[in-house]
């Protein structure tokens, strides 16, 4: 059975499609066939992050409006089997997404017989944010420690849990929280948001936490998921992530500040 | 933190206490208001301005001192509401 999985947050910058192209590239490396799209049309950036931006031929809204098959716009990706790329169009605006157009690309990702397909949602509560959640079966809310994206994750939770296609059939979207950019020293010295805290305020379950770390820019900059790094603290914890995700019982890490030796300590 | 901040670690501090406080109200009030999906029905926040506007005929009060919730039972739905008066008027 394939489920269809939104990474949205309501809020820009928090880590969504670092986070998509982590969580698709996971799952694929774990043998499930895992498609990966990009619902932000007019500021696609799913392609950089997955380093397929030279790739591209043709995109969503192609495939949408029936200028392209599904086959011809997905981007297969070299380093991890069964993974594959669908870049959002860079040239039209979020209306090209009509409800039609998005169910019968995902009906034919289920038939081609895709394990998941995650949706990767741009910023806001517009078009395309609404379209990406709509067919969603599960969700995963990034949220960083900081009161505008807790506040904007559980206005996006509402909006799932209301307006989705499961919502309106009677059901619930299966919600997953995922805090990125957190920084242990930062929550014991007192001015970040613990992820008990976060964890309070949203009352959702808690999928994984995923540390400050260098190297999710290093990622970015080569084009290559930091799940792929997995020498990196973000890349273990999305490990971990996509682990509990598929119904394991993993304990979090990297949530408490490391032991600093004393001269660390002394300078810094 | 380094031998330096020992001398900058005044004021500011806890800030997250703070900002989970905030949140927490905040977050109640649009819950109330029912901007997280069906937590009410659409007139709650009309109704909630309407009611304020009666108080503030004979007691004034603050914006947000007028919570509307509908609580969902099994036979019944009930309708709270929880006004909270200024010290002067008691």
């Amino acid at each position: 059975m394939s489920k269809v999985i939104v990474v949205t947050s309501g809020k820009g910058g928090v880590g969504k499609t670092t986070s998509s192209a982590a969580i698709a590239t996971g799952l694929a490396s774990k043998g499930l066939k895992t498609a990966v799209i990009d619902f932000d049309v007019g500021l696609r950036n799913l392609d950089l992050i997955m380093g397929v931006e030279r790739r591209v031929v043709y995109d969503f809204v192609n495939v949408i409006n029936g200028e392209a098959t599904l086959k011809q716009a997905m981007i297969k990706d070299k380093r991890v089997d069964n993974l594959f790329i669908l870049p959002a169009s860079q040239t039209r605006d979020k209306d090209a997404l009509t409800e039609d157009g998005v169910e019968s690309v995902i009906n034919e990702l289920k038939a081609d017989g895709f394990d998941y397909i995650v949706c990767d949602s741009p910023a806001g509560i517009e078009k395309g944010a609404f379209m990406a959640l709509y067919f969603a079966d599960e969700a995963i809310v990034v949220t960083n420690p900081e009161v505008s994206s807790v506040r904007d994750s559980d206005r996006i939770l509402g909006i799932l849990q209301s307006r989705s296609k499961v919502a309106e059939e009677g059901g619930s979207v299966k919600e997953h929280l995922l805090v990125t950019r957190y920084s242990p020293e930062r929550v014991e010295g007192g001015d970040m948001l613990s992820v008990e805290d976060i964890v309070e305020i949203l009352s959702i379950p808690l999928l994984g936490v995923i540390p400050e770390s260098g190297s999710v820019l290093q990622a970015s900059n080569s084009g290559s998921p930091v799940i792929l790094d997995e020498a990196s603290t973000a890349g273990m914890a999305y490990s971990d992530a996509i682990d509990r995700f598929l119904g394991e019982d993993v304990p979090h890490r990297f949530m408490n500040v490391e032991k600093k030796g004393f001269f660390k300590k002394l300078f810094g | 933190m380094g031998l330096f901040d020992l001398f900058r670690q005044d004021r500011k501090k806890n800030t997250a206490k703070a900002a989970k406080e905030r949140l927490q109200i905040l977050i109640a009030h649009e819950h109330a208001g029912g901007s997280r999906g069906n937590t009410g029905p659409d007139y709650l926040p009309k109704l909630r301005e309407e009611i304020i506007a009666v108080i503030r005929k004979y007691v004034e009060v603050d914006d947000d001192a007028v919570n509307v919730q509908i609580e969902k039972g099994d036979d019944l739905d009930m309708l709270e509401l929880n006004i909270t008066l200024p010290d002067a008027a008691k």
